[in-house]
């Protein structure tokens, strides 16, 4: 497999504070990566360095193609969907509105046909079209983010902790439908978590971040098997 | 009554114009969270630019069009090259920076076209509006191209897609950029979108307070008591409150002893103020909740 992201000693700054320590990772095409660690361990802050969110230093490539010049909505254009911490809801606006605007940077035709698979995918959102979307759940509102995010018909797909204040089942119900896009539609997703579980069942391949470091790295299952990592990273 | 009646609807008429700089004055705060003190000034720049296209011998809605292109690109323009720079700036640095605009705008046009009052014409006369003595044909102009205006806006912010990614600019920047959205230019955007409707304004009102650099200053008072009373969150408030603002300038005036003509603009300040201390988000903004 090629890697569709690769990651070059990647250090990221707010103002003087240093987060992230020559971070260094690839991303196969095609697979599901998790980035599992702690709170402040830099999980976030590295999603935020690949859009050109954060000051870095070091080298990203998509499909070969530095980014690090690129400005964020660029990057985005390239096909790389990011699903922030906090959902980035639109939410004066209805729930098709919000799913449109995923697909604003793509050419009109196929944006209907898209925004119907969304609602195939997510039946709840369908019925809430014409809704105010900050009206809707938390639940509802991810669910929303991970459509939007599809809209833009992505390359990779990165989500922030998309299980975030979310009931289990729920939770259950979105990595499944995750699983399921990355299967249907090739979509590469690269997935921060701290539920480290659930996010390890659908990952090909993990990263463990401490402190703006990757301490471990590893096929997912090998990971989710070793009891020493479990016990000192993950928590479970 | 009939008295009443001519007054509320010379009340909208003038309530027409408030609404347009009202509008122009939101879709400035929605974008950078700053009120443009130069609005009127800008408003008035272009009125004189569509007064100097008809001395050439322009006719007046070939006038009226190009200034709207001139103003429009005007207004992009004074984004890019003075609001862009202090988009990161802290707030007295803006007002300083509106403040300096307006300066410059009313200097300038003292400069080209000196202070003197000019007439300006209205491309609707000014007879009785169908017979009737309650309104002018100028005065339902007004409103009738502010009207036109108002629906033209609601069809581009809610039905086309390039008025949907300003929505989303202007409300949820960040998540804007990852959808793709350049926001900043969107804020160019809503700046020469701004310029050109204040100078709809402008053109409308010049033919009842005639054409001179300080013409605006007044009507952007207006203007500002139009945005607070509606709201400077919500467009369709500032619009509202443009047309209530008029209405309660013209019954104050005419009903309250001793306000007439010389105490109207007091009215607009004393409205701002009791708006701000009894429903700060205006009647149909929403209040700011901001995470500390």
């Amino acid at each position: 497999m090629t890697a569709l992201l690769n990651i070059k000693a990647l250090s990221a700054f707010y103002g003087q504070v240093q987060a992230l320590h020559g971070l260094e990772f690839t991303l196969d095409e095609g697979s599901v990566t998790t980035l599992l660690g702690a709170n402040g361990a830099g999980k976030t802050t590295t999603l935020r360095a690949i859009c050109n969110m954060v000051r870095t230093t070091g080298a990203i490539e998509f499909d070969g193609a530095p980014l690090s010049s690129r400005s964020t909505e660029n990057i985005v254009r390239l096909g790389i969907a990011h699903v922030p911490q906090g959902r980035g809801t639109f939410t004066t606006m209805t729930v098709e509105e919000n799913l449109q605007l995923g697909a604003i940077t793509r050419s009109k035709s196929g944006v209907a046909a898209d925004i119907e698979r969304m609602y195939a995918h997510f039946p709840v959102l369908k019925q809430r079209h014409t809704q105010q979307a900050g009206t809707l759940s938390g639940g509802e509102q991810q669910m929303l983010a991970v459509a939007r995010a599809l809209m833009l018909r992505p390359r990779l797909m990165l989500l922030d902790e998309p299980s975030f204040g979310l009931a289990p089942l729920i939770v259950r119900d979105l990595f499944k439908i995750l699983g399921k896009i990355n299967r249907e539609d090739k979509v590469t997703i690269l997935v921060v978590e701290q539920n480290a579980q659930l996010a390890l069942e659908i990952a090909d391949q993990a990263y463990v971040i401490e402190t703006g470091r990757i301490v471990m790295s590893g096929r997912a299952n090998e990971i989710a098997d070793n009891e020493d990592v479990r016990r000192s990273y993950l928590g479970y | 009554m009939e008295l009443f009646t001519n007054q509320v609807l010379a009340g909208i008429a003038t309530g027409a114009i408030y609404a347009c700089m009202a509008l122009a004055v939101v879709m400035i705060y929605q974008a950078i969270d700053h009120l443009n003190f130069a609005q009127g000034e800008m408003a008035m720049f272009s009125t004189f630019i569509s007064w100097q296209l008809m001395q050439w011998g322009l006719p007046y809605w070939v006038a009226f069009l190009l200034t709207l292109a001139f103003s429009f690109a005007g207004g992009i323009v004074i984004e890019r090259l003075l609001f862009k720079p202090l988009a990161k700036a802290p707030i007295l640095t803006n007002v300083a920076g509106f403040i300096a605009l307006f300066a410059i705008i009313n200097s300038c046009a003292g400069l080209i076209w000196d202070f003197t009052i000019k007439q300006y014409p209205t491309p609707f006369g000014s007879a009785p509006f169908l017979g009737s003595q309650l309104i002018s044909t100028h005065q339902a102009g007004m409103i009738g191209v502010t009207v036109l205006l108002l629906i033209a806006l609601y069809v581009f912010f809610r039905y086309t897609r390039i008025g949907l990614a300003m929505r989303a600019a202007a409300s949820v920047p960040e998540s804007a950029r990852l959808v793709g959205i350049n926001t900043s230019w969107m804020i160019a955007l809503g700046w020469g979108m701004a310029a050109a409707i204040g100078s709809i304004a402008g053109m409308l009102i010049a033919p009842v307070v005639f054409l001179e650099p300080n013409m605006m200053g007044g009507v952007l008072i207006y203007g500002f008591a139009a945005a607070v009373l509606g709201g400077l969150t919500s467009p369709f408030g500032a619009v509202i409150g443009g047309f209530l603002v008029g209405i309660i300038e013209n019954l104050a005036g005419t009903y309250i002893p001793g306000v007439g003509n010389e105490l109207k603009l007091p009215i607009a300040l004393a409205l701002i103020i009791t708006v701000l201390v009894v429903k700060p988000a205006g009647l149909f903004g929403r209040p700011i909740v901001k995470r500390v």
